[in-house]
């Protein structure tokens, strides 16, 4: 609280980001945990509720006549323009903001302060949701050739590594404490995925400490050990994720990457993945192009290309099919690394999972998934997320091109997946959000240390709960897409925007009708028909049993159900910018209600909002009535509620 | 004439034939005067492909003297290899796809070459297939086409009040490209039409193409006046104008050039609508895309397409290059300004280009489903682009001669008819709910505008098709697409009827590259279309149960 200078601004702007002849006059709220703007134009109250984690920067801009502006930035890709009519009251809430954005300490993260209406029983029951050892038991392991290994208990081996670790049954103690002195910050060589199917398996580690020559017994053995856990195999693949320059480079430094002579029976490998600063530059590129007000096609295809993103995506999905091929059709080990072994190796490792496993392809197959490969293996999401204030070069968004990996092949296999694109990218809002503990600290140990378990709740049973939101209708586990190892075309061509996540809050450019959530009220109406069929025909069998005369049903013309046809009302739709303000003086406004919709089809468009918003705002309390469905409920002139981002 | 003085080679024996998403396949190929027919030889598997010549847009031809063992086939066929010549054909469609027929035989491989040379680009169209093409299952008596303007006008009561029908064009005198038949104001007489078709370019004066039920304004389109250096008026086209916005404030004209185009046209006789003179007609320069410029754009997007790069920049910046997504872009923002300008601001707008034929077609059909409901279920869409397209006299003809692969020397070759169907699918990807067709028809019509089997887009313009007697000769493409088995396939199962008007974002984000079409002999595409059929199952398993199920008590 003592970081609120000002808790209250009158007549704000808030101007629409995509035309600013739209503006909203309200007032700006500041709480301990959201930035809130209330409307407050005659009978309407639109609120926009901003969570502080979620605001990335907030600049304030020279101060003009018609006032001060504020330009906040946010980590979900939302971008709010806030005019303030003095300059002093401008600058504190820019101050106030920007305290309130970047905690200090990990206690004032809000996960610590978000408190839903949940029990402490339901509280432990939230965190066992998820069961990493379940994950392994269903890989098979432990087995013959797998084993358990204690050797992290205490995280004494290696600090940013979890406490449990599958290494080979032949590999000792002695063995891979040595590997991991061979090894940056200890990350010795250990299990990420085995398939049974072949005994193939995906280890990851850091990058060697060879330096120009140096060598290490027990890491050779290390490797020798993972290469006879595959018995049918007589190599395996040695896959460093980066460009073979930057490999080369870090030998000065008493690091690079395994010698082939070295180690018997390697097959060395790079794959040039680019570092956490050029994926944050390209990042930043990318989004200045999507944040452009009217972009011609060519400026938007141009800035894209020079951003370099879609070519980082490309680059990651190569490496896992890489790995995910060795493994599934030429039954090879691969042992993956980077420099750390938290980036890089985590996105291919996954990526590959993906492609290798049905079940990663599942609601709770992906959680899972994110689970082991990233949280539990120390992705430093503390750091990359910039939860807390601290080094600028340490954010990186590696976790965003593993969802939009994941994103790309649902594009290209759509019955594949069980989760929808609203799965991946509510995932992506709370591992920035702060509201659950899941994603807070950079590994096991700070986060067992930070009592998470026991402060905070856990994201995964909560999208469990809500799962009806993330079901693809299109996901069919007997599909032939569906099966087995996934063989997605890497052509150029098959790269897309995703414009559902980069310009999110944008909702003038999403399509007006969904598909997926059509199909989602169909297939939920055909299973209760079904049901209803049967109990039908159960009691009509009931019936000629007890030799009773059929009563002739009268046939009711069945009912449609409002469910399956809401959204062709709700187009909320108005024309776009074609003019270039040709229309401002003309009166269009009057004609306007041609294409509104009735009062009923915005309360349609309202539940949809309010999902969404339910999660970017951070509100989950029962309580507490959705900020943003607000917003459409009321507004007289819904038009403006779909197009503009609030 | 004699198909068979063109045909040397008519049956070659152990051809391969290599071909998008199917493995390799040899067997038998003929030619025919119209076909080319592969027959599958190999074992349990009796695969025919069926290719109409008029498809071919390019071939490329490869022979070879020596020995060349393809490993392909390593088993059979030894022997002949090893007789000595071969040679390979490339065959490019119009319709993108790629085959691959490799031919034993240097002679045998140069005639099937020559002979698809010539019948592919036949000149005479009395000699196309359409006038050969006699399906089982329809006859040359059936209805032609779907509606006529006559029709239309009789059906659109409202319309009575203040518009007529006019045939004064029954000859094609007046308008060589205009249907016999234009709705007009009432106020103009036929006199006053040949005036005013003296004044425009290629006589297509200004006639009605929508009424806007809910507020009774129009869209009109003509081609450009033809003012001239000298600024040539002419009161007719002046009061004909002022008819149409008898009673309002005033009118918009969009006219797809720029200003600098339009005032440069002058120079060439053509121009534009003065303030002075149309006081109370507000001009809006809307330049968009044409002729040359459009099909140099497709053929660069297809180039992209095709090629087999693994680089993304590379691919960025080909697709950039090539322009046809700001073509599109600007087609679909012109069309929603159009829109704007009738619905929202409640005024009636007259569109032209210079010819009246293409940009400006385009823009029309495209507000038209924007605004209208009635023209989005499959038969309003067909009959939109019958009224539109093949009666307004879009020259098909010249426009779709080659596609993307020809080598040829272009001359009146545009795409305008593929842009319109990319931006039909844009407006189904926005609102896939909205339209009750399917993308499988916009494909259908990509492919038979430029080789088909029917009738319907022979020729430029209504009167050559009645010197051909089209009518009489050929069967009708949108009549055999709304048969039973054709509707099914064709209709959009999400389909629900929505009054509002559907207005299409024109960001660079919500546009995309029609992958359907511009990458549809790949197996990404293939996926998606496996998608569209799971979606068509969902649909019927739904519709049975509710329509079996009484509602429980």
């Amino acid at each position: 609280m003592e970081h609120i200078r000002l808790p209250k601004v009158d007549n704000v702007r808030l101007l629409d980001r995509i035309s600013l002849r739209r503006s909203r006059v309200g007032t700006l709220y500041l709480t301990a945990t959201h930035t809130i703007f209330v409307e407050n134009e005659a009978g309407v109250r639109n609120e926009t509720w901003v969570l502080h984690s979620l605001v990335c920067s907030s600049e304030k801009q020279a101060a003009t006549a018609s006032g001060c502006s504020l330009l906040i930035h946010c980590k979900n890709f939302q971008v709010l323009n806030f005019v303030i009519p003095r300059e002093r009251e401008c600058h504190d809430v820019h101050l106030s903001l920007q305290r309130l954005s970047q905690p200090e300490r990990p206690d004032e993260l809000y996960c610590f302060s978000y408190k839903p209406n949940i029990d402490a029983e339901e509280r432990r029951q939230e965190w066992d949701f998820l069961d990493l050892r379940a994950d392994y038991r269903r890989m098979g392991l432990p087995n013959s050739l797998w084993k358990l290994s204690s050797v992290n208990q205490h995280y004494k081996v290696s600090d940013t590594y979890p406490a449990d670790l599958f290494v080979p049954e032949s590999a000792t103690p002695p063995v891979i404490v040595g590997s991991s002195k061979f090894r940056s910050r200890g990350r010795f060589p250990t299990l990420s995925y085995y398939s049974k199917e072949n005994h193939a398996a995906i280890c990851r580690s850091s990058q060697p400490l060879s330096g120009f020559s140096a060598r290490c017994l027990e890491d050779e053995q290390m490797l020798e050990a993972i290469l006879r856990s595959n018995p049918r195999s007589d190599f395996m693949y040695v896959v460093d994720t980066r460009p073979k320059l930057n490999a080369i480079a870090n030998r000065a430094a008493g690091k690079g990457y395994e010698n082939e002579d070295n180690y018997s029976n390697i097959k060395f490998q790079f794959i040039g993945i680019e570092n956490i600063h050029v994926m944050r530059n390209s990042q930043q590129k990318m989004m200045e192009v999507c944040e452009l007000r009217s972009p011609s096609m060519s400026n938007f295809l141009e800035g894209l290309e020079s951003s370099g993103w879609l070519k980082h995506i490309k680059a990651v999905l190569d490496a896992g099919i890489f790995i995910s091929k060795a493994v599934a059709e030429e039954g090879v080990s691969v042992l993956v690394h980077c420099s750390d072994g938290w980036d890089r190796t985590a996105q291919v490792c996954s990526v590959a999972c993906v492609l290798l496993d049905p079940h990663y392809r599942t609601l709770r197959g992906l959680m899972v998934l994110i689970e082991k490969d990233w949280i539990s293996f120390g992705h430093k999401f503390s750091h990359r997320c910039n939860h807390l204030q601290g080094d600028p070069k340490e954010v990186s968004p590696v976790i965003d091109q593993f969802l939009e990996c994941v994103w790309q092949l649902m594009e290209q296999f759509p019955c594949a997946f069980e989760f929808n694109a609203r799965f991946l990218i509510t995932i992506h809002s709370h591992i920035y959000s702060c509201q659950y503990g899941n994603f807070i600290g950079n590994n096991q140990r700070e986060r067992t240390e930070l009592g998470l378990r026991e402060k905070t709740h856990s994201l995964w049973s909560y999208l469990w709960m809500n799962r009806a939101d993330y079901i693809n209708p299109l996901y069919r586990p007997d599909h032939s897409q569906t099966q087995g190892l996934l063989r997605p075309s890497t052509a150029p061509y098959c790269f897309k925007f995703w414009r559902a996540l980069y310009n999110r809050f944008d909702r003038g450019m999403h399509p007006r009708q969904s598909v997926e959530d059509y199909l989602s009220a169909i297939q939920e109406e055909t299973q209760q028909l079904e049901e209803q069929l049967a109990s039908h025909k159960q009691k009509i069998a009931q019936l000629e049993q007890e030799q009773e005369w059929r009563v002739p049903q009268k046939a009711v013309p069945f009912d449609k159900s409002p469910t399956g046809w809401t959204f062709c009302n709700d187009l909320a739709n108005t024309p776009q910018d074609y003019t270039g303000g040709f229309f401002t003086s003309s009166p269009c406004q009057p004609r306007a209600p041609i294409t509104l919709q009735t009062e009923e089809s915005n309360k349609t468009y309202e539940s949809i909002l309010s999902n969404g918003s339910d999660q970017e705002s951070g509100i989950a309390d029962v309580s507490c009535r959705s900020p943003l469905s607000e917003d459409s409920t009321r507004d007289p002139d819904s038009d403006e509620a779909a197009y503009s981002a609030s | 004439m004699e198909f068979s003085e063109h045909i040397k080679t008519a049956n070659v024996e152990d051809v391969v034939l290599r071909q998008p998403l199917h493995p390799p396949g040899r067997g038998t190929l003929c030619i025919t005067g119209h076909h080319l027919l592969f027959s599958d030889r190999e074992e349990g598997s009796c695969r025919q492909v069926l290719l109409l010549l008029r498809n071919i847009d390019a071939i490329e031809k490869s022979v070879e003297n020596l020995l060349t063992c393809s490993g392909l086939f390593s088993n059979a066929g030894l022997s002949q290899r090893l007789s000595g010549s071969s040679g390979t054909i490339t065959i490019k469609c119009k319709d993108l796809r790629v085959l691959q027929l490799d031919i034993p035989g240097m002679e045998e491989c140069l005639n099937i070459a020559r002979s698809i040379e010539t019948l592919s680009c036949l000149d005479s169209m009395l000699e196309l297939y359409p006038f050969f093409y006699r399906p089982s299952n329809a006859s040359l008596r059936d209805q032609w086409g779907l509606s006529s303007l006559e029709r239309h006008y009789s059906q659109m009561k409202e319309l009575h009040d203040r518009w007529r029908l006019s045939t004064v064009n029954r000859d094609f005198s007046v308008c060589p490209s205009y249907p016999q038949a234009v709705i007009v104001p009432k106020s103009t007489d036929d006199d006053m039409l040949e005036k005013v078709a003296k004044f425009r370019q290629g006589g297509r004066f200004p006639v009605l193409c929508y009424y806007h039920k809910k507020n009774g304004m129009v869209i009109m389109r003509s081609s450009q006046p033809l003012t001239g250096a000298n600024r040539k008026r002419c009161t007719e086209d002046e009061q004909l104008l002022q008819a149409v916005i008898d009673g309002s404030d005033k009118g918009y004209i969009i006219d797809t050039r720029s200003s600098q185009q339009a005032l440069q046209a002058r120079m060439t006789g053509g121009g534009l609508e003065s303030k002075s003179c149309y006081s109370s007609w507000k001009r809006l320069q809307r330049q968009m895309e044409r002729g040359k410029a459009l099909q140099e754009s497709l053929i660069k997007l297809v180039e992209a397409c095709g090629e087999e790069s693994n680089n993304m920049d590379r691919w960025l910046s080909k697709l950039e290059n090539s322009k046809w997504l700001s073509h599109v872009q600007t087609a679909l923002s012109t069309a929603g300004l159009l829109a704007e300008c009738v619905e929202r601001d409640g005024h009636s707008v007259l569109v032209h280009g210079s010819e009246g034929t293409d940009s400006t077609l385009l823009i029309s059909t495209l507000a038209q489903l924007i605004m209208d409901p009635s023209c989005r279920t499959l038969e309003g869409f067909l009959t939109l682009l019958e009224r539109e397209w093949v009666q307004a006299g879009h020259p098909f003809q010249q426009r779709c001669a080659h596609s993307a692969h020809s080598h040829a020397r272009l001359q009146q070759e545009s795409p305008v008819f593929l842009l319109l169907l990319d931006c039909v699918w844009q407006l189904w990807r926005q609102f896939p709910l909205a339209l009750g067709f399917s993308e499988a028809l916009l494909l259908r019509l990509a492919t038979e505008a430029y080789a088909s089997d029917y009738g319907t887009f022979l020729g430029n313009n209504q009167q050559e098709r009645c010197a051909l007697g089209v009518k009489e000769n050929t069967h009708c493409l949108f009549q055999a697409l709304l048969r039973p088995r054709e509707r099914d396939c064709y209709s959009n199962p999400l389909y629900e009827n929505t009054e509002l008007a559907i207005w299409p974002s024109v960001h660079p984000q919500s546009l995309q590259l029609w992958r359907g079409f511009f990458l549809r002999w790949t197996p990404q595409t293939h996926h998606l279309e496996e998608v569209q059929e799971e979606i068509r199952n969902m649909v019927i398993e739904w519709g049975k149960l509710a329509l079996s199920s009484p509602v429980s008590t």
